[in-house]
């Protein structure tokens, strides 16, 4: 495979179209719940997300964005991902996602842990895509202490 | 300019083949590709000559300039002020009118705070001009560069000033038919721009030069995408102050200049200040030095103006009309062939004056996608919002690829392009 479709994997692709999570919804009455927007002054891409907590456990994400491929498939993938989770669990995977990003492609990820999250592995090749890949991780991260 | 006169003959696919040999970077491959360089709205490359003048600089004449009386001082001093009056000669204009600034952002900065310093009273009477307050206006347009933009916002926050603008129609025409409507006895400054660096679109400059002149308004004029693409004179364009940046012109960075009328850089009370701009300091005063100096605070920028000069030679030795009607052509065929493109579209008005400079969407593909699928076949291009964020707004879009030419690009890399950016959506599977 060469780069570029290292980069844009059929996973990727097919998430960047479905959007699972998109658009925003309401929190259910008694969730605890955050939101964060963030954005990337670079190309302009931003997102929208809100997440709800029961207690310790994720129970939802939702989102709103514009922005390119990368960007809008992390937002949906990581929308499937986080309903199962709990925050320590989110945290464990945000870390490892964030060290594979900063890899230069030079680490093989534990699918185990990041799950459809592995197919990025390939943006890390990319430095000016990093932030794309990263923008729904960090939003997530930030609407979940606020949620606290 | 000796080049412009004897440019009756357009400029040969041969001759472009032989300039872009100047370019060493231009022989480079990228991801196995040979590389087709379009994005020289953003900066453009260097000829050997410029860096090879840096080079020469600092093998045999660096020192500070206007200080000392060694040897080494007064060539550096010598070619510090040749450049100035090559290239204030490259824009028309006389040599103490070129102030040397890090780029266009920074003159026109420095417009704005020499502006404001007036307005608190620095420069007395004689920088009353310059003046403003609660009640004046500055006209820009919403097409501007945010380096166009900020720095009059900034110079309406601080003086009490209102900003407003010249709005642009749906396909990013100025629309011109506002503007003696916008420019009233309030309107103390109109500032815009000659070329649009996300449209390539070509200022109709008379419009907004008489509306100014009318009511006694200054002009500052952004050169930033014209006086590397298009012949440019400042006397007869008559505007009052000009803004470009010495790095889209084949210099290196860190280099840019502002043009200013003589007896309007000579009121004006400076922005930076401190060593090299003054005749006498007691603990409570100075006293300055009339312009150019007295915007040129602290040690400058030897090397680059240097490189800047040499490049501004390189240039009129090809003519700038060649140049501009090469670029032109470039353009009718990037805009033509995009356009053809089913799911393409190109952003900017269809019968406008424009240099080698369009914006374009693939329906249904992002910006940022588009660019990297052309980066992987050794394309590059500008993606995002190009520092216009209001443009794009009002587009409708909040980002575009653009593709921008110089005098080095050659039909094939237009044709490259277009193939590439034909097979896009198919790639995207959309
Ligand atoms: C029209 C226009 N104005 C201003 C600028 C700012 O130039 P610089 O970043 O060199 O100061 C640019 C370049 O980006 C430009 O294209």
């Amino acid at each position: 495979m060469n780069e570029l479709d290292q980069l844009y994997q059929q996973v990727i692709l097919d998430h960047s179209k479905r959007r699972i999570g998109s658009p925003l919804v309401e929190p259910e009455t008694g969730h605890r719940h955050g939101e964060s927007h963030q954005h990337n002054p670079i190309c302009g891409d931003q997102i929208r997300v809100r997440v709800e907590l029961e207690g310790e456990q994720f129970t939802a994400m939702s989102w709103e964005g514009d922005g390119c491929s990368i960007s809008m498939a992390s937002a949906s993938v990581l929308s499937e991902m986080l309903p199962e989770l709990t925050r320590e669990q989110f945290l464990d995977k945000l870390d490892l996602f964030r060290e594979m990003m900063r890899s230069k492609g030079t680490m093989t990820p534990d699918e185990e842990v990041l799950e459809d999250a592995v197919a990025f592995a390939g943006v890390s090749k990319f430095p000016a895509r990093v932030k794309c890949a990263m923008l729904a991780w960090v939003a997530a991260e930030v609407a979940m202490l606020e949620a606290a | 300019m000796t080049g412009q006169t004897e440019a009756a003959e357009a400029l040969t696919a041969n001759e472009v083949a032989r300039i872009k040999a100047d370019f060493e970077i231009l022989e480079h491959q990228v991801n196995g590709a040979d590389m087709v360089y379009l994005d020289s709205g953003a900066t453009s490359q260097k000829p050997r000559c410029v860096y090879e003048a840096e080079q020469h600089y600092y093998e045999n004449a660096n020192a500070a300039v206007h200080r000392g009386a060694h040897t080494l001082a007064v060539e550096a001093t010598d070619i510090f002020e040749q450049g100035r009056e090559t290239v204030a000669k490259f824009i028309g204009a006389k040599t103490n009118e070129l102030v040397w600034t890090s780029n266009a952002t920074e003159a026109l900065n420095l417009i704005s705070y020499s502006m404001s310093n007036a307005s608190l009273g620095r420069g007395g009477d004689a920088a009353a001009r310059f003046r403003l307050g609660p009640g004046d206006e500055i006209l820009t347009t919403e097409l501007e560069h945010h380096a166009n933009l900020i720095p009059w916002q900034e110079l309406a926050f601080r003086t009490g000033a209102t900003l407003r603008y010249v709005p642009i129609a749906e396909d990013g025409s100025l629309r011109y038919d506002l503007i003696d409507s916008l420019v009233t006895e309030r309107t103390k400054l109109v500032a815009f721009t000659h070329v649009s660096n996300v449209l390539g679109t070509i200022t109709d400059t008379r419009r907004f030069v008489d509306a100014a002149r009318r009511v006694g308004a200054l002009t500052v004029l952004d050169g930033c995408q014209s006086v590397p693409h298009l012949p440019v004179d400042v006397k007869a364009l008559d505007v009052d102050f000009m803004a470009f940046s010495g790095h889209k012109m084949l210099g290196p960075t860190g280099i840019g200049g502002l043009y200013g009328r003589e007896e309007l850089l000579n009121a004006m009370p400076p922005f930076l200040t401190g060593g090299s701009m003054i005749t006498v300091v007691d603990m409570e005063h100075a006293e300055y030095l009339p312009a150019p100096q007295r915007f040129e605070a602290g040690t400058q920028r030897i090397s680059q103006v240097h490189g800047l000069a040499t490049a501004a030679s390189y240039l009129d030795e090809i003519g700038m009309q060649r140049i501009a009607d090469w670029e032109e052509h470039l353009g009718a065929l990037l805009y033509e062939g995009l356009s053809a493109l089913e799911g393409v579209r190109v952003f900017g008005p269809v019968d406008a004056k424009r240099i080698g400079t369009v914006p374009f969407e693939v329906i249904g593909v992002h910006p940022h996608d588009v660019g990297q699928f052309l980066d992987s076949r050794g394309i590059a291009v500008r993606v995002g919002h190009h520092c216009a964020q209001p443009l794009h707004r009002a587009l409708g879009v909040t980002a575009t690829t653009r593709a921008s030419t110089y005098l080095y690009n050659t039909e094939d890399d237009v044709k490259a392009l277009i193939e590439a950016v034909a097979s896009v959506r198919e790639y995207f599977g959309v």
